[in-house]
């Protein structure tokens, strides 16, 4: 098929990635046998293992770099709340503190031992599988997080099941009908929608939909015990903030993408074949151009989950967000602690996936010889 | 007109107001009797409460780190919270700000105000249905007290010796006398719970008029109606539900398109936009709280009084109040105490701005240059503004004035309280002994002013054990000119509490107590259909 004879590169964050995880099993990279000496064996048999199962290769690697990417966060996170002015016990009791209550509670907490102490004692109970609890309310940070993550989760799927098929199938109309009308009118509402600041696109939502028409409830606070249907018309404005927002950013990398493919030889042969242009799109320019489109994606979702901390406090959506600012303020170090590894696992776990579809999606890669 | 006079009714209604009062006023605007009369009648006089109904309210001030136990209480969210589920021993009056009876029905005092007995009331239950006995009254107490409590309370409950159930009462022992004590005792943190709450302590098992039902921290909280409750004049709706809005434009929105009943913190600035809605009120309670430009007396420049003169007399207070409250408030005389508080001492003269003066003091302080004043706007709304506003004023009188503008993030603890010269604020206290001792003992842990004045300490204290009133009232007089003439206090405005409703929010009570009626709006308001 036309596919397998395309020897561009496909574009996108995602080249480098895929050249290095792939450059292994290129002959050139093995050390010639005659030369090797005993030592070595076991990295002849890794490579061994790399070239015949690439993407097993690459998933151990990358949940390897994970987890020292995540101590590395961690140790990040402690040092900026470290930074910060003012511990936990000042800045909770706030204007409120006298010298007895914040000598009450650093002792109760241990806040008067060293730094080096705390981070490996929280650090030890993390590895053991135990999150802490929180120095505000005492509860455990696990279970606090649980229904936070929960609600973030349930903004972020409803926004990207309307946002990811919207933008690609947006993406390859504006293909069709490049430089004319559909194509400049999807670029202008997209740009514009993407120009304005989200709280001010939901503000505007707001008045339109919450307050003058009153269609959708507002604020969109959910709760634990609400029912489904409810808790669907609260997200209505959200989800509806959150598509505009990254609406654009999608939508453009699929069209360059595509625009991209769409000057490749085989796409002439197809169009001589006499296919029709929408089937030209779909079928033939459209696979060569997922590596790219699959890594905005997957930046977006991550986007969806970890950076919507300002449509929640618009919308008074219950999200991770809010509660990090929150611990963040009072400086609760096992709360910021959670929350900033389960964003930054968002993150390295999209991303992987994003890799690995890259990998399926493109022959070359799946079968490296 | 139709403002006015709505004003003028809401303001009979909530006992601003006499209704001879209003009806003359409104006479003046060119009503009949008659019609006068019918307004106030639909404004909600002498109107019976309707029971039932499900109020919502969007307050700012809670956040996802909030917990239950009353000892740690401090944000508004939580303040209603605990006045909803729970009670104290003693309320204060929403109009004159004295001790009234709640669980504490009756009590007396030792001549000297050391010993003080309380009658607690019988016959009232818990929510789980087990009676209020003493012994949960002192355990209470116990708890707050205790020096390794974490209690809001225990800067309040520091001066208490022993406490005790004699006799069928509780006996408070006092190490100094305290005329006020039972003030003292309607602190919102001094909740009564089953065995003080040592037990369970964020159980919000209380004898208030209504039961939490659901409770998410930063998120929201639910009640509902506590059908054994042992007072009759409140709890009127059926179920109450407070959402947290932190964000100000949200809780204007959620207002607007009735999602709530009642919201909190109202911007002075966005008054005038809300009160266009239709069905919207704006309910302005004058209080204690005020905003503050503090300096220390005890660090130079400022351990000059001749410079902190000067500097007090460069603050144009009208202004202040006009723009950075919108007219919001009341000025304020360099001293924290205002007419709300009990023995205010009249008839002090109004201290304005003068640039002469202001120019006379700062040349006689020999002070060379600027002056560094540190502000951010979590020390109170608009306190940037202020500080600009004050900039000007000052320059006008020869004084120059540089502004640092400082991180909101941790202001409490590395600016306020702890450089020279900043802005700030202060929510009042229940009596004038509270907020002195707080702020200008010269021990107080708070005293931000750095104001230490053995006279002042002394008469502070003979103060608090004088059951003279009329004695009692002339050393307050006394220390407020102390404060007012010899302070390191720059107090150019009390702000007024600024919240609003929709119209069928009946029966609101402006009390001078504290925001929010003083905590209670949930507990004293209804719903007209």
């Amino acid at each position: 098929m036309a596919v397998t004879q395309d020897d561009r590169a496909p574009a996108g964050a995602a080249g480098t990635d895929l050249a290095a995880a792939a450059s292994p099993v290129l002959p050139a990279d093995l050390p010639p046998p005659a030369t090797l000496s005993p030592l070595s064996a076991p990295v002849v048999a890794l490579n061994d293992f790399r070239g015949r199962h690439p993407l097993a290769a690459l998933l151990l690697q990358r949940i390897g770099l994970s987890v020292v990417l995540l101590f590395a966060v961690s140790l990040l996170i402690f040092l900026g709340v470290e930074a910060l002015p003012g511990d936990f016990a000042q800045t909770y009791l706030g204007q409120s503190a006298t010298p007895q209550a914040v000598a009450n509670i650093r002792a109760q907490l241990g806040l008067d031992q060293p730094a080096v102490t705390r981070y490996l004692s929280w650090l030890g109970g993390v590895l053991e599988g135990d999150f802490g609890k929180s120095w505000a309310s005492g509860q455990s940070v696990t279970s606090q997080i649980a229904g936070r993550l929960g609600n973030t989760l349930f903004l972020a799927f409803f926004a990207a099941i309307i946002s990811v098929p919207l933008a690609v199938g947006l993406g390859m109309v504006a293909v069709l009908y490049r430089n004319r009308f559909p194509d400049r009118l999807i670029n202008v509402l997209s740009l514009g929608a993407i120009s304005l600041p989200e709280f001010f696109v939901g503000y505007l939502l707001i008045l339109f939909f919450g307050i003058q028409l009153g269609w959708v409830s507002f604020p969109s606070t959910v709760y634990s015990g609400m029912p489904f249907l409810a808790r669907l018309q609260a997200v209505a404005l959200p989800v509806a903030t959150l598509v505009l927002v990254v609406l654009a950013h999608m939508m453009r990398m699929t069209r360059a993408a595509i625009l991209n493919v769409m000057s490749s030889p085989y796409i002439e042969t197809a169009e001589l074949k006499g296919l029709g242009a929408f089937r030209i799109i779909a079928r033939h320019a459209a696979p060569n151009a997922l590596a790219p489109i699959i890594n905005v994606v997957a930046l977006n979702l991550a986007y969806l989950v970890v950076g919507v901390v300002v449509v929640e406090v618009v919308f008074v959506y219950p999200g991770m967000g809010q509660y990090m600012v929150d611990a963040v303020t009072v400086r609760d170090m096992p709360v910021v602690q959670a929350c900033g590894l389960i964003f930054a696992a968002v993150y390295i776990v999209l991303n992987m996936i994003a890799d690995i579809l890259g990998i399926v999606a493109n022959p070359r890669l799946r079968h490296p010889r | 007109m139709k403002d006015q006079l709505d004003h003028l009714a809401r303001s009979a209604v909530a006992g601003g107001l006499s209704r001879r009062d209003f009806l003359g006023r409104a006479a003046a605007l060119g009503l009949t009797v008659t019609a006068a009369n019918g307004l106030l009648v639909s404004a909600g006089w002498a109107q019976t409460p309707k029971k039932g109904g499900h109020l919502k309210l969007g307050l700012e001030g809670g956040s996802g780190t909030d917990v239950l136990d009353p000892a740690k209480y401090l944000s508004q969210v939580l303040f209603v919270v605990g006045r909803n589920w729970g009670d104290t021993l003693i309320e204060s009056d929403p109009k004159s700000g004295e001790a009234v009876a709640s669980l504490a029905e009756s009590w007396e005092a030792s001549p000297d105000a050391k010993v003080w007995t309380f009658k607690i009331r019988k016959g009232v239950q818990f929510h789980d249905g087990k009676d209020l006995t003493v012994a949960d009254c002192v355990q209470t107490l116990k708890r707050h007290s205790d020096e390794k409590s974490e209690s809001g309370a225990l800067g309040v409950m520091k001066s208490i010796g022993e406490i005790k159930e004699d006799g069928g009462n509780l006996v408070i022992s006092l190490s100094e006398g305290n005329a006020d004590l039972p003030l003292l005792l309607s602190d919102y943190h001094l909740i009564i719970q089953p065995n003080g709450g040592f037990d369970d302590p964020t159980a919000c098992v209380g004898t208030g008029p209504f039961k939490l039902t659901g409770w998410e921290a930063g998120v929201r909280a639910t009640f509902e109606k506590n059908p054994n409750d042992w007072r009759d004049d409140r709890g009127y709706v059926d179920s109450v539900e407070i959402v947290v809005i932190n964000d100000a434009t949200a809780r204007v929105a959620a207002l607007s398109s009735g999602q709530v009943h009642y919201i909190n913190r109202v911007d002075p600035k966005t008054v005038d936009l809300l009160k266009r809605g239709p069905n919207v009120q704006i309910l302005s309670t004058s209080g204690r709280g005020h905003y503050v430009f503090i300096m220390h007396c005890d660090t130079a420049p400022f351990d000059n009084n001749d410079l902190r003169l000067a500097l007090k007399y460069a603050m144009d207070r009208e202004k202040m109040v006009d723009t950075v409250l919108r007219g919001f408030g009341k000025v304020g005389n360099d001293f924290p105490i205002n007419e709300t508080y009990a023995l205010f001492p009249e008839g002090i003269e109004q201290r304005t701005y003068d640039p002469d003066k202001a120019k006379f003091h700062f040349k006689k302080s020999g002070h060379e240059g600027s002056v560094l004043l540190r502000t951010s706007d979590v020390a109170f709304p608009g306190a940037v503004d202020a500080a600009q506003l004050y900039q000007q004023t000052a320059a006008a009188a020869g004084i120059t004035i540089d502004i640092r503008r400082e991180p909101g993030d941790g202001y409490w603890s590395n600016v306020w309280n702890v450089q020279p010269f900043c802005t700030s604020y202060w929510g009042g206290r229940p009596t004038q002994d509270q907020m002195y001792t707080t702020a200008y003992y010269s021990k107080a842990d708070w005293n931000d002013t750095r104001f230490k004045r053995p006279d002042f300490d002394k008469l502070l204290l003979e103060a608090r054990a004088e059951l003279d009133k009329s004695k009692r009232s002339e050393m307050y007089r006394d220390m407020a000119m102390m404060v007012r003439d010899e302070g390191g206090l720059i107090l150019p405005m009390f702000n007024d509490f600024v919240n609003a409703s929709t119209k069928a929010v009946q029966g609101y009570v402006d009390d001078i107590g504290n925001d929010m009626s003083n905590g209670y709006v949930a507990t004293r308001v209804w719903l007209e259909s």
